[in-house]
């Protein structure tokens, strides 16, 4: 049976690990293939690199990163952030990433989300959709129906698109794997946004990966039992060791959903 | 003859994406790697692995252009190890519903769109359940999770061959044996320490047909 996949998410910015409040305050924290191997060993079933670089003449080291990740960690690497063209994936890929995900690339252009499916398999092509509630007039009645808006550029721009409608169109277009971030939740460690995951969820055949507000293992199981989600993404609570991988598979397990056992990997 | 060398193993390039991974798995499990883009390259070598994802006809045409349809064909012929991986092992076979592709007829069956998938691609780890006992499995628990991503596996006509199954929707052949010939729908460079056991006890396969490593236990060929 499928295993649901629990994914530690690293944000890199000029080849180093990285983390703060976005993209402020940016503290060191580490070489991003070690890092990677580490949480390979731990348990990890796959592991996102977000490269943050803020300069263009920044990106060789990205690939560089993914190289020595790709020889050190024999576990899926998607890397997202700054591919722009059928050209720039097709040279992550080679350096060793399984899968490349676009955000605001594909809303600013979204044939490239069918341009890489075509030239890679849409196996290859993650859409990335940041995505936060729109607000409810008090006086709406009857009451609306709940709604997400797409935002770009790390949540700071609306895209005028429904979240909702803006998945059934990507995977239309070749995306074969969504991963759906709350920007509500983002950060603020409480629980994922299960209704708009289940919104998603319900509505594509491919795999959905949950991220934004991961506070602990219960918040996991929810995201898949609630969410309907496939995979879960979490940065913070794994990088400041606040749980393991392997107790976040331990609850899940229990809950009786299916995960590749962290015994199995340290074998 | 060398008591011991580490087989030579061609992995053939034929545009289908990370070699980085397939290649460097390999090396951590005891093999020399050679990226083989044309014939001349395969000189020498014990064993090829075809790996790749992606649709089965681009990857015919690749093949056929690179000039490397025939020589791998006349080696497995010839009996000669031979490992496919994901879209390598599709290619085994007669036909690919994908595309509706004319692919390599080493292997009788076809390529076909998993049945009842609840999900498509079929993307993540999933339990490999043996058939048989086999030595490409050797010290590998039944069960053990495998890396998979793919909407499409073969349905090989020959039960003989088949070695596991993994079930997502309908159960399908996730690996094969054939004689020196193997195939496996997931990514053993891609599946951790399970995926590592695989590749050394393939490395292992080829050493004992090649001749080398003649010192490594448990080398059978089937």
């Amino acid at each position: 049976m499928l295993a649901r996949r629990v994914i530690p998410c690293l944000d890199v910015a000029n080849g180093r690990v990285v983390k703060g409040t976005r993209f402020v305050d940016l503290t060191d924290e580490g070489d991003p293939a070690e890092l990677a191997r580490r949480y390979a060993r731990e348990g990890a079933d796959e592991i996102v690199f977000l490269d943050i670089t803020a300069a263009p003449e920044g990106r060789g080291t990205m690939l560089e990163v993914v190289r020595r990740t790709a020889s050190m960690a024999f576990v899926p690497l998607t890397v997202g952030g700054g591919v722009r063209s059928v050209d720039e994936m097709r040279d992550v890929l080679r350096a060793g990433a399984d899968k490349v995900s676009f955000n605001t690339a594909a809303v600013a252009a979204p044939e490239l989300l069918t341009a890489c499916a075509r030239r890679f398999g849409r196996q290859a092509v993650v859409c990335a959709i940041d995505a936060r509630r729109v607000p409810q007039p008090a006086d709406a009645t009857p009451v609306a129906p709940i709604a997400w808006e797409v935002v770009t550029h790390g949540g700071r721009t609306p895209a005028g698109l429904d979240a909702v409608e803006w998945a059934l169109r990507a995977v239309e277009l070749g995306a074969g794997e969504l991963l759906v971030t709350s920007m509500d939740r983002d950060g603020t460690r409480s629980g994922f946004d299960t209704d708009l995951l289940r919104a998603i969820s319900s509505r594509v055949r491919v795999p959905v990966i949950a991220s934004g507000g991961a506070s602990g293992p219960d918040d996991f199981v929810s995201a898949v039992r609630d969410g309907g989600a496939d995979a879960v993404l979490a940065a913070s609570i794994f990088h400041r060791r606040m749980y393991s991988i392997d107790s976040v598979k331990q609850a899940m397990a229990a809950a009786g959903l299916p995960v590749r056992p962290v015994g199995e990997a340290a074998a | 003859m060398a008591a011991q060398r580490s087989p030579v193993v061609a992995v053939l390039d034929y545009g289908a994406a990370n070699m980085v991974s397939i290649g460097q798995a390999l090396v951590t499990a005891g093999a020399r790697v050679v990226v083989a883009t044309d014939a001349a390259e395969l000189e020498g070598v014990d064993a090829i692995v075809v790996p790749g994802v992606g649709a089965a006809a681009p990857a015919m045409a690749h093949l056929r252009e690179r000039g490397l349809l025939q020589p791998v064909r006349d080696w497995v012929r010839a009996d000669r190890p031979c490992l496919g991986i994901c879209l390598g092992y599709q290619l085994f076979f007669e036909r690919s519903e994908e595309g509706d592709a004319e692919t390599l007829r080493l292997l009788a069956g076809q390529t076909v769109g998993l049945e009842d998938a609840p999900t498509l691609p079929h993307i993540g780890w999933n339990s490999v359940e043996l058939v048989r006992p086999h030595p490409l499995f050797d010290g590998i628990a039944d069960g053990s999770h495998f890396y998979f991503v793919h909407s499409f596996a073969p349905a090989p006509e020959d039960e003989e061959i088949v070695v596991a199954r993994t079930t997502h929707g309908r159960p399908f052949v996730s690996a094969v044996a054939s004689r020196s010939l193997y195939g496996v729908q997931f990514h053993p460079e891609k599946s951790a320490q399970a995926g590592r056991r695989l590749l050394a006890n393939f490395l292992r396969l080829v050493a004992a047909s090649a001749g080398v490593g003649a010192a490594v236990p448990g080398a059978e060929v089937a």
